[in-house]
């Protein structure tokens, strides 16, 4: 039989698995239980810590779930008018070229309200990340239809489901993306399992460090969830998103290299 | 150092202007009648004079948030547009506002509403000077008469928009923009570097170092009491600007019966009409607001017991009559005389309305 241990054996610093990176302020989030942002929040600041970038990082986040993204990123943050961030992005990473600079938006900010800011400065081939959280929903406003919504899917202004010929089709704006030769590496990711997570991580890891090279737009799609907006639990949301989102938005890896992954 | 002088329009001075100054980013979307700052800019290559960055941008959109990012950083940024394009641009213009973000726009104003004309107007008075985009705000505005002035409010601009971290307006016009003047230039001053930013703007996202806490360069209060205060704060910075900051220029005012106020090409064409009526033995002065906002109360209060009549003389409907109504209130008629359309008023027609108003009844 083991032992009962003390509370002071198990917290030993031998024991030390995980730390929290100090580049997560620690305020308690303000996004919904079991949506995905926490979670690419964290490892997108984590890489920008273990790069050591800290001092040399400015993050843009603009008009959605992800506004209050400053209160829990410890780096110096703009916020961003509603699709603008790749605008504010151009201009920062080209009067700080030395600096990594990033922005993190959501479907709706990224692909209906910003899509010219997002096509230009892909296609000038702007030498920054942009962090792309697709749950196929807005979000912070209760849950209304998005362009990356799915046929069918029901959110508040699509009450009876997402009708093609009324209201048009979800957008691939990643696969779009990918097509403008000012993109270097372009991926798909997911954060709703551990495996899941470390792809992510290694992902932004990979889009962070292309920066460093001047090699052009390093674009990381995190397809989410939005157990809020789409009236379900954690967990049903998860599945719901592997079940339906998942074969719209396949994870992987679109560009490489300025170059189309073969599929 | 030889005074160096040039034959310039008013947008080419704009535009040397930045680079003499010292900008550091110009971002900007085509558009009659100021594309001429675009051109001489890329054409001048300022990346290899000063290191400045150009950037031709997909809209106005995009270049005004543009300016809030590269603001936002430290940096001294600017775009230049016209009427049109300046409307798309006011949302940026109030998220930078309420950010308190520094940067230079200038208005070369064509005639509206919507698409209108492309010839010279001063209908964008209300939007300039009164906020134009949403929530309370004031920019600086900034009114030039001369291609001389479109130089010299460049470093002017700068200077006030860091000041008092605010947009600064440059509210000229197609005919000031377009034409051709003698102009003084000015030496060379160096761009800031990084270290000499992050010293003078401690504020700016330039990447957080152990030494400081981060920085967030946002608009945004959840909070009602949070925004507010930040209202109470703005409103204050403004209430200084007021005090501190107001500009014009007094003609022949001194022993005058009757004032015009007019800015930009309309100075100068009541200048003209000034003396047409002085020849006829008719006391009037000229007013000349060089601030639109704040506007100059008190250069007109001060001749308000002598005179008997104000005119108003804009190219539109009549905007700034309003400022000077509220200004003198029902001391003294308060009338307006405009053009509408990109049209500029004669001389002749401006002095014939004051002699029809006030001497000829």
């Amino acid at each position: 039989m083991a032992e009962t241990l003390t509370k002071a054996e198990i917290i030993n610093p031998a024991n030390l698995v995980y730390k929290k990176t100090s580049l997560i302020t620690g305020k308690v989030l303000s996004y919904c239980p079991g949506c995905g942002h926490g979670t690419a929040h964290r490892i997108i600041m984590e890489v920008i810590d273990e790069m050591g970038l800290q001092s040399k990082t400015i993050g843009i986040a603009p008009v959605g779930c992800s506004v209050l993204a400053y209160d829990f990123m410890n780096i110096d943050m703009q916020q961003a008018a509603h699709g603008r961030a790749p605008a504010l992005a151009t201009a920062v990473k080209r009067l700080h070229p030395d600096k990594t600079v990033f922005t993190y938006q959501g479907d709706g900010d990224l692909a209906a309200i910003g899509t010219a800011e997002t096509i230009h400065a892909a296609n000038r081939g702007e030498n920054f990340t942009i962090f792309f959280i697709n749950n196929g929903i807005y979000g912070m406003t209760g849950g209304q239809m998005a362009p990356t919504t799915l046929e069918g899917m029901k959110s508040s202004t699509t009450p009876y489901g997402r009708e093609q010929k009324l209201m048009g089709h979800p957008l691939k704006i990643t696969e779009l993306v990918a097509q403008l030769p000012g993109t270097y590496y372009v991926t798909r990711q997911a954060v709703h399992t551990p495996v899941a997570v470390r792809k992510a991580k290694k992902a932004v890891r990979t889009a962070i460090e292309l920066q460093q090279k001047n090699v052009g737009m390093t674009f990381v799609e995190i397809v989410s969830n939005c157990n809020s907006g789409w009236k379900m639990t954690p967990v049903q949301a998860n599945q719901w998103m592997v079940d339906h989102m998942f074969p719209f938005y396949p994870p992987g890896d679109i560009k490489i290299d300025g170059k189309l992954v073969q599929k | 150092m030889a005074i160096e002088l040039r034959l310039m329009k008013g947008n080419e001075a704009f535009a040397e202007a930045a680079i003499r100054t010292g900008v550091d980013g110009y971002f900007g979307y085509p558009i009659t009648p100021q594309s001429e700052v675009m051109e001489y800019l890329t054409a001048e290559k300022p990346q290899e004079r000063t290191g400045m960055v150009v950037l031709q941008a997909e809209s106005e959109v995009a270049s005004i948030n543009m300016l809030y990012g590269g603001a936002a950083s430290g940096k001294k940024v600017m775009t230049s547009s016209s009427s049109p394009g300046i409307s798309l641009m006011q949302e940026g213009i109030s998220y930078m506002a309420g950010a308190e973000l520094p940067c230079v726009v200038l208005n070369v104003v064509r005639g509206g509403p919507g698409l209108g004309t492309i010839q010279p107007s001063q209908a964008d008075y209300f939007q300039a000077t009164k906020g134009g985009g949403h929530g309370d705000y004031h920019s600086i505005v900034l009114a030039p008469s001369s291609v001389q002035e479109m130089y010299d409010f460049v470093e002017l601009g700068y200077e006030l928009a860091f000041k008092y971290r605010t947009p600064v307006m440059v509210l000229s016009d197609g005919a000031i923009g377009q034409m051709m003047e003698k102009v003084q230039i000015g030496d060379q001053k160096q761009r800031l570097s990084d270290h000499e930013i992050v010293s003078n703007y401690p504020w700016a996202t330039t990447g957080k170092t152990p030494d400081r806490e981060r920085n967030i360069i946002t608009s945004l209060n959840l909070d009602s009491a949070v925004q507010e205060r930040h209202n109470q704060k703005l409103q204050k910075k403004y209430r200084q600007i007021e005090d501190e900051e107001t500009r014009s220029e007094e003609i022949q005012c001194e022993d005058a019966e009757y004032l015009f106020v007019a800015y930009g090409t309309s100075a100068r064409i009541c200048l003209k009409s000034l003396q047409l009526l002085r020849s006829k033995g008719i006391r009037i002065g000229l007013v000349r607001p060089i601030t639109l906002y704040p506007f100059p109360k008190s250069a007109i209060l001060r001749h308000i017991e002598r005179v008997k009549g104000i005119v108003s003389v804009e190219m539109s409907a009549g905007q700034m009559v309003e400022d000077i109504q509220l200004t003198v209130g029902c001391r003294v008629p308060v009338l307006h005389f405009g053009r509408m359309g990109g049209i500029l008023p004669s001389p002749g027609e401006v002095a014939e309305f004051i002699e029809h108003q006030f001497i000829k009844v």
